[in-house]
């Protein structure tokens, strides 16, 4: 396999030309060249990749100069026209982190050039670029150089030839918020039980699963005048015609469906099912209205108690369906209830 | 309670005039299964089939996993309350037929009924890729209600499981290992200085199709309470569950619950395992609340200091996990949970349903949303008549080049929240 | 608004107006009455729905 072509950026400190009073060092492009940790990137590389550029930016110039660097940079870096971007590794050095995630970023999405990056998980760099460029996790200091190399060279590659990336945890990378599967060496009860001691001890674990920050929203006010107000259903119950016309998958949802009800009093067995594989799915078939209720706000709604319940209603199936799809449905749908002039929703879940 | 476990180990599986086992081959009288699983006249047929690792072999959709095993010393039978009279069970002497399983298998039930491949990439996610399978495909009575097919496919699977271990009463096992516990007591003066740790499992119980048995009793309908962790080992505990494939637990999971088994390795070792903890996962908040409650005051009760907590199934059940979590950490007791994740296809979204700070020690059986081809496999048994409709399928999942396109979700045990597998997420 | 069982995942994800359902299979009914009580157990959680919608809240609340 021929050996890739990367572009390594790195700052002035790192390149040897001096420290904190010379951080205005502009942008430089030295082809051919291998400056300062490019040297044990190279030996790491072995014969799957050579730098065949190096960019030196100074920290503060980078950052102060934003657009310009940018601009040139990126310009040099179309010009080589690398396999892959290599930025840093800039340890806790807070603008070189940055600096290293801003370009690694921009060479990505404006030159479709994939990019790697390496630094200290509490560079301020790593929250904001963690999502967007894959960051090897670093030690603190220079000191950390051997094992970051040994990290950052081989994701590279495997970024570079565009091969398939394992979990952060395989490959070394700062956790981006992408659940990726891979075998462990030891089955999941024996690693509970290790955690288990650990915990017990007062000793450092790591948990395999972070637990995650939901979303809030502020609430809407409330509906001033319910006799006149247009109410629409929603639900996750998977409430669907008999048959499932459009498919709507038992579980992991890929997509919603919107019904009419216009002149439907009642939901019958006949008519109407859940798609749902997630609950015992008897006592929605026998009657839907279980789920969607239906027969309760027609009869609210020739009582006068409310102004009109909207003809179509929103279906899925809340069933091992990403939050992330069932955001997406939400969206689309919830533009159509506003456009429809609905003022309110009753979302059911079952 | 002291268990001694005789395992034999099965080499290969072949069809027989005479059922019998000799030199760890296991020869089935087609004639003689079939009858048994025919006492039911809720089955119309059965056919029975032999997948062994490394073949061509699609099995779909799969109900049960069962490991056949016999009672030879000690009080009760296999699964007590179910197939042997009500008595308790753990202890004494039994045997297990290893590196085989008997596969149930037929015509649909709920959406969820899994997929067990013998090769190619799906067998690396199903532990039932590795055993010898005495596949039985059932066929139900017409007209008959999905809960009863249920019932009948799941009792037919324990009787030809109990039938095949009974071949084994005779047998010299070809490896023993001894497991013991203390009574709360003896643990206290046995290991005064070792931390005093439990293992809390949620039975999934929400409802037909979704549903466990503890010595026969719907697991829906019991309170949390505490059981020899050897109890499972002669099938106490018993799997009604047609939840998602990839995450239930098979009847074999309960016998050979990953767990039990690994606490015991550090049991008077680094700590007392004092005792097995079973709960539910019902459908009623009052529920969640009252088994969640008592759980944690059980474990204050028994003065642990820590718990293992396996959750079974997704989505709702994500709540029961949580409340068990915090609940017990509340009490002082230090928590760790072993669950598995919906994180998307993508693996971009939120993994659980429900989420708390106490929640800081995971361990997880991987993403069930992960996208895998199965390529085509020359022989199906069972149908694939619904493959297009379990869960972690779609309509776009029969590709035309016979090759499926699916979920991990629809493989038997691949995403197993007891810690079965090595699969794993970050 | 939300109609839901398990109220602890509604507060979770972040829902603002709650009001607790009946059981996970069947949130607004419960097989084991007669039609009749049926509906109007199922009358009762809509019309508590309505008035969760008509009323202010601060932040997420369960109307009990």
């Amino acid at each position: 396999m021929a050996k890739l072509k990367v572009v390594h950026y790195i700052n002035q400190f790192f390149a040897q030309i001096g420290g904190e009073e010379k951080a205005d060092y502009p942008a430089e492009l030295r082809v051919g060249e291998v400056v300062g940790p490019g040297m044990a990137l190279t030996q790491q590389f072995g014969d799957d990749a050579e730098i065949i550029a190096t960019i030196i930016c100074g920290d503060s110039y980078f950052n102060e100069n934003l657009e310009k660097a940018k601009a040139d940079i990126l310009a040099w870096v179309k010009e080589q026209a690398p396999d892959v971007f290599v930025a840093g590794p800039a340890f806790n050095a807070g603008r070189y982190g940055v600096a290293c995630g801003t370009i690694a970023d921009a060479v990505q999405e404006e030159l479709g050039i994939p990019a790697v990056t390496g630094m200290y998980i509490e560079n301020p760099g790593a929250d904001m670029f963690k999502t967007k460029v894959y960051i090897v996790s670093t030690k603190n200091s220079a000191a950390g150089m051997r094992d970051a190399v040994k990290k950052l060279a081989p994701l590279a590659v495997k970024v570079g030839r565009g091969d398939k990336i394992g979990a952060s945890s395989e490959e070394g990378y700062i956790p981006n918020g992408v659940r990726v599967n891979f075998f462990e060496k030891e089955r999941g009860s024996l690693r509970a039980v290790k955690m288990l001691i650990k915990k017990l001890n007062d000793k450092p674990f790591e948990t395999e699963f972070p637990m995650p920050d939901f979303d809030r929203v502020d609430p809407n006010p409330a509906v001033k005048d319910l006799a006149h107000a247009k109410i629409a259903l929603v639900t996750s119950g998977g409430i669907v015609p008999k048959g499932n016309p459009d498919h709507i998958e038992s579980s992991s949802a890929s997509h919603y469906g919107e019904y009419d009800i216009a002149g439907v009093m009642d939901l019958t067995e006949e008519t109407y099912e859940t798609a749902h594989g997630g609950y015992d799915p008897v006592y929605a078939n026998e009657d839907s209205d279980r789920v969607l209720p239906v027969d309760v706000l027609r009869d609210l709604e020739k009582e006068g108690k409310i102004g009109e319940l909207h003809h179509l209603f929103y279906t899925t199936t809340g069933n091992g369906t990403a939050v992330a799809s069932s955001k997406a449905f939400a969206e689309e749908f919830s533009k159509k209830l506003k456009d429809d002039g609905v003022d309110a929703v009753i979302l059911t879940s079952t | 309670m002291r268990l001694e476990m005789g395992h034999i180990y099965i080499k290969d599986i072949q069809f027989a005039a005479e059922s019998k086992i000799e030199d760890g081959i296991l020869y089935v009288s087609e004639e003689a299964v079939k009858a048994v699983a025919l006492e039911d006249e809720k089955i119309k047929s059965v056919s029975f089939d032999i997948a062994k690792p490394g073949e061509s072999v699609r099995i779909t959709p799969v109900k049960d996993v069962i490991e056949p095993r016999v009672k030879v010393e000690g009080r009760g039978g296999i699964f007590p309350g179910v197939i042997a009279k009500v008595d308790t069970v753990g202890e004494g002497k039994t045997y297990a037929l290893k590196g085989m399983a008997v596969v149930t298998a037929g015509k649909i039930v709920g959406f969820q009924e899994g997929i067990i491949d013998m090769t190619g990439p799906g067998a690396d996610y199903t532990p039932f890729s590795k055993t010898l399978n005495l596949v039985m495909v059932c066929e139900p009575v017409d007209g008959i209600k999905q809960h009863d097919y249920e019932k009948a496919v799941r009792f037919a699977g324990f009787r030809v499981a109990v039938y095949l271990g009974e071949l084994a009463r005779e047998l010299t096992p070809d490896e023993t290992k001894v497991y013991e516990t203390c009574t709360i007591k003896e643990g206290m003066e046995k290991y005064p200085n070792l931390p005093r740790v439990a293992y809390v499992q949620m039975l999934q119980s929400q409802g037909l199709l979704h549903d466990t048995y503890v010595y026969g009793v719907d697991a829906k309908k019991i309170v949390p309470t505490i059981m020899s962790p050897t109890e499972i080992m002669d099938g106490a505990i018993v799997s009604g569950n047609c939840v998602s494939a990839c995450d239930k637990n098979p009847t074999y999971v309960h016998l050979n619950n990953p767990v039990v088994h690994d606490m015991f390795e550090q049991h008077g070792k680094t700590f007392n395992f004092v005792c097995h903890i079973i709960t539910n996962e019902n459908v009623y908040l009052a529920d969640k609340q009252r088994s969640s409650d008592w759980t944690a005051k059980i474990c204050k009760m028994l003065d642990l200091d820590g718990v293992i907590v396996s959750q079974e199934g997704f989505g709702n059940p994500d709540t029961d996990l949580i409340m068990n979590c915090k609940k017990i950490e509340a009490e002082g007791v230090k928590t760790v949970i072993i669950t598995d994740e919906y994180a998307g296809r993508d693996g971009k979204s939120q993994s659980l349903a429900d989420s708390d700070p106490a929640a800081d020690a995971v361990v997880t059986g991987g993403n069930a949303n992960q996208v895998i081809i199965l390529p085509k496999l020359d022989k199906v048994i069972g149908t694939l008549d619904y493959v297009t409709k379990i869960a972690g399928a779609s309509e776009e999942t029969l590709r035309e080049d016979g090759s499926l396109e699916v979920e991990l979700q629809v493989l038997t045990g691949a995403t197993n929240e007891t810690g079965f597998n090595k699969l794993s997420a970050r | 608004m939300h109609v839901c069982t398990v109220t602890p995942i509604s507060m979770t994800v972040g829902a603002n107006r709650i009001v607790p359902a009946i059981a996970i299979p069947h949130p607004l009914g419960n097989p084991a009455l007669d039609k009749d009580e049926e509906k109007k157990l199922r009358r009762g959680i809509v019309e508590k729905a309505l008035e969760a919608l008509a009323t202010e809240v601060d932040g997420q609340t369960i109307f009990d």
